[in-house]
């Protein structure tokens, strides 16, 4: 690790103030990802500012009979807090089916949201990569790219947003809470995340001087209907190769409401609306699910190793609407 | 490099360092003062500073659980956290689970069910499921195995592992539960 300085703050307007005067400084809360990436190098900040004692650590009701998780929450107590557990556990079960128990102890919904990639050549200083270095090129292109993107890629970065937890707030529909200079805003979580395009390294909505102070769920939790599957190299402890949030709202035999987010195939937590509108109305046949996965992997494209993502996504969306529909959380 | 550098340059650079902090850490009970650099990591400051080498580096990235420690109660990594950002903490470490020379239940668990070959992950694994009973969600083996994951033993000796916590979870039914 490089050295740096650390200074600590009390309150989210000194955190929004030390930030916006110095672009070398880097905010730290869990710290789990930002150290890690400080060990390898790929992160240098001159300056760590310590917010993990902002007073942004409770989950209480938020607007319109929703819940408002403060960002400095850590995953661990948003997987077991009662109400999320009965009225949101499709986000219970994708927080607990990443990372490891000592992890998510320390890990904060805020810092979750703002991890990195797990692309090993972001990781590895000795390969070019657009993110670390804008324009050096992307490795994992004509790489070793088993693990990398299917989906919203760009001929500049195919790397994946490694997290479960946005998966499920994807699916859900939160909204994010930010405190800038100018005040407070709110971003849809569908807006959150940026697509590569040209400029992989920016991978978020998110100003430079704005801090994330909570995330808000809707009143809508699913709790009936949903699924979370994830699929991975090994049973506990491994990112997803494809994992899969599947919401239902039904009447009877008929989908009122679908919802289908996807994580380890795309730069982002991936929605479609247009493949969501094929199951609205329609009933909840392993045929319309077959209809909507096509869809949703209508303009999937592999790049060699992962190609058979492809079909795995398409497989994992039909197992787990199909769970949704029979009430079975995840496999 | 082959130069010693002359006392002037040497102060600059000293200069140019970023202040020490101080700070303050209940360490298995023992209140500790100490100046540290900010990019000590916890686990750096237990092993280096206070001679607490029980607790082992493994991976340092937060994969292998091996420097598993317990903060104010709660199990984590500690090569993934500044020993600043613990400022007021209370730390256990593997040293501080025995009482004198009765050892703690995981421990004699353990010992009883075998559940090491090198014993280089044991402190970790026994900080863990030190953690993973007083979180009281492990009711199955299965449960056990995984609230587990965040701990490697590279000479395999999981089914041990698991045997021993099973063995304290199982003495501990009504008491360890959420």
């Amino acid at each position: 690790m490089n050295s740096f300085s650390y200074t600590r703050v009390d309150t989210v307007a000194s955190a929004v103030r030390e930030i916006a005067a110095d672009s070398a400084a880097r905010l730290i809360a869990g710290g789990t990802n930002l150290i890690d990436l400080m060990k390898e190098n790929v992160e240098r900040p001159s300056r760590l500012i310590d917010i993990a004692r902002l007073a942004l650590k409770e989950l209480q009701p938020g607007a319109d009979g929703g819940l408002r998780l403060g960002a400095l929450v850590t995953n661990t107590e948003v997987a077991y807090n009662d109400e999320v557990e009965n009225r949101y556990p499709l986000l219970s079960t994708a927080i607990l089916s990443g990372a490891s128990p000592q992890l998510r102890n320390m890990a904060t919904v805020g810092g979750n949201l703002l991890q990195r990639t797990r692309c090993c050549y972001f990781y590895d200083l000795a390969t070019p990569c657009n993110k670390r270095e804008p324009g050096a090129g992307c490795s994992a292109m004509a790489g070793f790219n088993r693990a990398h993107a299917i989906l919203g890629t760009s001929a500049h970065c195919i790397a994946t947003h490694p997290s479960d937890m946005c998966v499920a707030l994807a699916a859900l529909g939160a909204v994010v809470s930010v405190s800038g200079p100018g005040g407070e805003r709110s971003i849809p979580f569908a807006e959150l995340h940026r697509l590569p395009g040209d400029a992989p390294h920016i991978e978020t909505t998110l100003r430079a001087d704005e801090i994330i102070t909570g995330i808000d769920l809707p009143r809508k939790g699913f709790r009936a209907h949903h699924s979370y599957i994830k699929v991975r190299d090994r049973a506990s402890y491994a990112f997803a190769l494809v994992s899969v949030a599947a919401a239902l709202e039904m009447d009877g035999d008929i989908v009122k409401e679908a919802r289908v987010a996807l994580g380890g195939v795309a730069p982002k937590p991936w929605r479609d609306p247009m493949a969501e509108a094929l199951l609205k109305g329609r009933s909840a046949t392993r045929d319309n699910f077959h209809r909507a996965a096509e869809a949703m992997l209508r303009d999937a494209k592999g790049f060699g190793h992962n190609n058979f993502k492809i079909e795995l996504a398409k497989n994992t969306i039909v197992r787990a609407l199909s769970q949704a529909v029979a009430g079975e959380a995840h496999s | 490099m082959n130069d010693s550098p002359n006392k002037d340059n040497a102060e600059k650079v000293t200069g140019a360092l970023p202040a020490r902090i101080e700070i303050s850490l209940k360490i298995n009970g023992v209140m500790k003062r100490m100046e540290v650099e900010p990019w000590t990591t916890l686990l750096d400051l237990l092993r280096d500073r206070l001679d607490l080498t029980g607790t082992k580096k493994g991976c340092d990235h937060g994969q292998c659980g091996a420097c598993t420690v317990l903060v104010n109660g709660k199990r984590i990594n500690s090569c993934l956290t500044l020993a600043v950002m613990q400022d007021g903490a209370e730390v256990t470490t593997i040293e501080g689970l025995a009482e004198g020379e009765v050892l703690h239940p995981m421990q004699e668990a353990f010992i009883e069910h075998d559940a090491f070959q090198c014993g280089y992950c044991t402190p970790g694994q026994i900080c863990s499921a030190v953690g993973l009973i007083a979180e009281g969600r492990a009711e199955t083996l299965d449960d056990v195995r995984e609230l587990m994951s965040g701990n490697i033993c590279r000479c395999g000796a999981f089914p041990n592992i698991v045997a021993a916590i099973r063995h304290v979870t199982a003495s501990n039914e009504g008491g360890g539960k959420r």
